[in-house]
Order: C-alpha cells, then structure tokens, then sequence
C-alpha cells in the first residue's frame, strides 16, 4: 500500500477512498464493465447508424442471424439488433440514474428532517414504515396501468411513460436511504462541532447544510449506488410484464420481453438484453460493494 | 414478550388501515375504470344500470368502508360459516370480481395452492441450499470455495428472476428438452408417473427462484457465521478440546441462525406477491398471475383485495420476525 508517490504527495481522503477502491477487484472489474457500457450507449448510435431500409427490403431482411451487415442480427421486422440495444441501453440506464436521483434527494430529504427535527421524527417514520410495507410491484403495475394513458395524454407517450416510470420507482424506493441517514444524523446531530456550530448561533439549515449533509454521503453514495441497480431491474421488471415502454421506444427489459415469443427459434434476442441488464447490475453492485469497503475508514488501509 | 406483541398487533392496525385507505383510493380514483370499456352503443340508462349493478355508483368513501366491511367481518365469517354450517353472514354481500362475478375469495382459495407449492418449494429449497453454503464459506473464509459462493451470490443478485428463468427455458427444455416450458395446472397427481410429471414441470421455476433466494440467504448466514467464529466462546470450545464439527455445527450454527431465522422470516410474504414474474414466465396460475390478469382487466375489487393482503402478510411478518428475535434469543427483551 505504501507507495513511493505517497511520501511526495500529501494523502487526500478522497485519493485513500481510491486507493482502497482499488485494490477491490471486483469493484474494479464492476467500474471498467459500466464505463464501457456507458461509453457504448452514449456513442454507439452515433457510430452505428443502421441503414435506411424501405418497408419492403426490412421484411425480406426480417429475422436474420449475426453477420457482417446486422452484428447481433435482425428482429422480426427486420430491425437492426445492434442498434435497437445500444438505444434501448440509454433509456435503460437513465431510468436507472434518475429514479436512483429522485429516491436518494427524497429518501435524503426525509431522513435528515426526521433525525434533526425530534418532533417530525415520529411522524415521519411512521410512514416511512407505511411505504416498507405497501406491496410495492403490484402498485406500481397498478400505477403504470392506470395512469399510462392520462400521462401520455399530457405530454406524449415517451415522455410520458418515462416520467411516469421513473416518478413511479423514485417514489417507491426512497425508504432505505431515509431510514439510514436518520440513523447517521441521530448520531452527528450530538457531535461537539454541531454543537459549536449552534453555540455561535447558526441557523438549523446552515448546520444540516455546512455541517451534517456533507458527514452523511459516504451511505448516501453505496445506497444510491445499489439504488440504480434494483431501479434498473424495476423497470426492466415492469416492461416484462407488458406494462413499461411503447415498443418504439425500445428498453432492454422491453427487448427481453418482445423476443420471449421467438425465444425458441431465435434465442439470441432474448439472452442480449438479459446478459445487458444483468451486466449492467453485476457491475453496479460491485461498484457498491467496492464503494462500501472504500468509504469505510475502519476497513481502510487493511 | 407477550406485552410487546399485543402493542404491535394493536399498532398494525392503524397502519393497515391507512395501508387500505391508500390502495383503495390509489387503485379507485385512477382514470382507466371499466366503466369506460363498456360500448358506446350501449344506451345511456343501461349503462347506468351496468354501474349500479357492480356497486360502482356510490360515493368513494361508501365503497371504502363497504369493502372494510366485507374484507374484515363478511369473508372471515363466510369461512367460518363454511366450516361449521352457521349462518352469521347468510345472504351478505361478498367482496365479487367484476371480470368473473364470482367472490375475490373463492378465487384465491383456488389459486393460492399453486403459488404455495410452486413458490414455497422454490423458497424450501433455496433456504436448503443456502444454509450449508454460507457455513462452509464462513469456516474456510476467502478459499476458493468462499470465493466461488460470493460470485454465486453476486451473480444471483444481479441476475433477474425474468432472465435466469428465460436463460433455464432456452437451456434445459429447448435444447435439452428435460423439462416442459410451461406448468400445466390442470394436472392432478394420482399416480407414480403424474407425480414425476408434476416432479418435472416444478423443476424450472423452483430452479429460478430457489437460485435467487439463496443467493441472499447464503450471504446472511455467512456474515453471521462470521461474526459468531470470532466469539470467545467459540475459542472456549475449542480449547476444551470440542470436535470441529460440534464446534462449528453445535455452538456456531445455532447462534448464527438467530438472523437468518428472521431474514427468512421476512421474506415469506415475496412468496406470495414476489413471484409475479416466475409464476407468469412459466404460466402457473397462482396468486401473481391472478393478479396480473386482474390489473389488465380493470377488475377493481380483485387488484385492491389482492393488494391489501399482500400488504396484511408484509406487516404480519415483520411483526413475527420481530417475535422470533426476541424468543430465540435471550439477549433481546423489547419491555
């Protein structure tokens, strides 16, 4: 652990956090795998255009294996394979990314004003507890059900399904970070520097804000990490049982459900988007893991 | 103890109660209602017979506490005059299914035993492969075998249900052909050979869900099997000259399974909501696949009754858990 560079450059918390996300190989293996991902869907359809194809031609070209031409084949309207995954990933992974932001600000939100405030500690918890135990997939296939059509009313099918998903899951999968940053706050809030800080006269937002918020990321940032994994799998959830994305507006749990019908002559369309989404969560989840042995100051250095 | 339980069980109740309250409105007040699927050529006053005649014209909080009623007093007292031929609930309306005019009840006493011996086996035989797994890694901590059971895990976290289930169709009844893809309901076991039958027809989707439960489980008994070895009471035993294995499956094991007592505990109310997926990957007619087939078909009272009890089991098994934490071990006392 003790390298050369150590005793010329001074250690930074965040450089020893790296140093021992390092050494994690699995978190390492995660991170390379999710970059490599990321890269591909962010630049992908730029660099893989499918050619335009008249009506006509797709249909002949329908259901084709792996070639040159289609590297992960055709689909049964002669789509292009390829392409069609590397969309479908973006939607995937910021359905992930924006449900796994609006659980971690809510769950953030409710957390620090329970362990802060006594009096709304009570309450607050109370329903926190309420929303652990609502039968959460049936409600949200519920939910998606009947408020698909009304949202894509407003403000169009993909848009609309999308807010709508991601509001949903958001909305559903906040409790674990708000029952763990209660817990750290309950603990920081009876720390000597709060109380200095309240001593000169500081106001309850300016100590949560300058003095607490910044104590609580390291869980924050391991639960929201494992929150984009169960938000990506949600939906993927929700998408199989028919009740996610139109099928234009391709995700790769809509990709596994649209191929389950040709499953037996062309499994290939089944197992690309599985292998994608469980990748993706694989490495996520190693990413957690690893983050969790990093931020720990207790393991660190082991 | 006792004192503890009863301020729960009282407690449940508010909670519950809100619990409904939420499910109800969510589910009612929601636009898609199937009053809207009926046929404009329909004329107007039959219509509004139509309405009437599924109790769908009344105001919002009058269908709320008639369906309290009906699920706490009407249901319960229908089973009990089913059991010993009383007559207390003679004639009251039950909780009906709009998409088969048939009680909600009646249907899920008829699906529920598929749910319970599908899912229950798989749930069995993950606790079944777990427990020996997450011992062993705990005992030879970072061996291959330690190493191998983590990537196990790992893999049965990220893995959903829906792919490993798809991934085992293309595998074992496409190319292998050793098991059927679907689960044939219908099938009753009078026989050496429907029993093998019915042997090979479970085999897949107890394969997926026992994999993804015992994923979880496994890491639980490990880490608690973990914490115990470090004890020093285990080092106690062993300087009294104990055997390894009494050691380790006497004095260890009995501690460890306390949490993981609990953790399974917890999870048996997925049992019954949680295998949505594999009961509709594999077509077993059970509780989840009720429920989907409830949601597309607008069947209001169905989602909201299946909702509230799946909710009513997640409470319940909390509070067990809690229950059984502290009967096994002494060092809790909740009063």
């Amino acid at each position: 652990m003790t390298d050369t560079s150590a005793a010329t450059k001074p250690s930074s918390p965040l450089r020893d956090v790296w140093v021992q996300f390092r050494s994690h190989k699995g978190a390492m293996f995660g991170l390379i795998t999710l970059s490599v991902l990321i890269i591909a869907v962010l630049i992908g359809p730029y660099l893989w255009v499918p050619e335009k194809l008249s009506v006509a031609q797709a249909i002949k070209l329908k259901n084709q294996g792996p070639s040159l031409r289609f590297p992960l084949g055709t689909d049964q309207l002669g789509r292009d394979m390829l392409a069609r995954m590397l969309l479908a990933g973006r939607i995937s992974l910021a359905v992930g990314l924006v449900a796994m932001g609006i659980a971690i600000v809510f769950g953030t939100l409710i957390g620090v004003l329970a362990g802060y405030f006594r009096r709304l500690d009570g309450p607050l918890m109370r329903l926190t507890d309420m929303f652990l135990a609502l039968p959460l997939i049936p409600l949200l296939l519920v939910m998606v059900m009947l408020f698909r059509d009304r949202i894509a009313g407003l403000i169009g099918p993909e848009m609309g399904a999308f807010t709508l998903i991601v509001f949903a899951i958001g909305i559903t999968s906040w409790m674990a970070t708000a029952r763990i940053v209660r817990g750290e706050v309950l603990t920081l809030k009876e720390r000597e520097y709060v109380l200095a800080a309240r001593s000169i006269g500081a106001r309850p937002n300016r100590i949560i804000l300058r003095h607490i918020l910044p104590n609580v990321i390291s869980p924050v940032m391991v639960a929201a990490t494992l929150g984009v994994a169960e938000a990506i799998i949600t939906e993927s959830v929700l998408s199989f049982l028919g009740l996610g994305f139109p099928p234009d507006f391709p995700t790769w749990g809509r990709l596994l459900y649209d191929g389950l019908q040709y499953m037996q002559v062309y499994p290939e369309r089944v197992v690309w988007p599985g292998v994608a989404i469980s990748l993706t969560v694989l490495s996520v989840n190693y990413i957690g893991d690893g983050l969790r042995d990093a931020l720990d100051p207790r393991i660190r250095g082991r | 103890m006792l004192t503890f339980t009863l301020r729960r069980l009282l407690l449940a109740i508010p909670i519950l109660l809100v619990i409904s309250l939420v499910i109800f409105l969510l589910v009612d007040l929601a636009p898609g209602s199937p009053m809207s699927e009926i046929p404009l050529t329909v004329p107007p006053e039959v219509r509004q017979k139509m309405i009437a005649a599924m109790g769908a014209d009344q105001p919002v909080f009058v269908r709320y506490l008639l369906w309290l009623k009906q699920f706490f007093w009407v249901e319960p007292m229908t089973l009990v005059d089913g059991w010993f031929g009383t007559t207390f609930v003679e004639g009251e309306q039950r909780i009906l299914s709009w998409q088969s005019r048939s009680p909600v009840f009646d249907i899920i006493g008829q699906r529920i035993p598929q749910t319970l011996t599908v899912v229950g086996t798989a749930y069995l035989v993950g606790i079944l492969i777990a427990v020996p797994i997450g011992i062993y890694s705990a005992y030879r901590q970072y061996s291959v075998f330690d190493q191998a059971g983590t990537l196990f895990a790992m893999i049965g976290f990220s893995v959903p249900t829906f792919f490993s289930g798809t991934l085992f169709i293309i595998i074992f009844a496409v190319w292998l052909g050793w098991f059927p893809t679907k689960y044939d309901t219908t099938l009753t076991v009078t026989d050496w050979e429907s029993f093998v039958q019915r042997l090979r027809q479970m085999a897949l989707p107890v394969m997926t869900l026992g994999l993804a439960n015992a994923a979880a489980i496994s890491r639980y008994m490990r880490s608690s099997m973990l914490d115990n070895m470090a004890m020093d009471y285990v080092r106690t035993a062993r300087a009294k000259g104990m055997s390894e294995r009494v050691v380790v499956l006497k004095h260890v094991l009995r501690n460890s399974l306390i949490p993981v007592v609990t953790v399974i505990a917890l999870g048996i109310p997925s049992i019954f909501g949680g295998a949505i997926i594999t009961e509709n990957l594999f077509g077993v007619n059970g509780i989840g696949a009720a429920l989907i087939g409830a949601i597309h078909a607008n069947d209001i009272p169905m989602v909201q009754t299946l909702a509230f009890i799946f909710a009513v089991l997640i409470v319940l098994f909390n509070l067990i858990a809690d229950v059984i934490y502290g009967l096994l071990d002494p060092r809790i006392r909740y009063d």
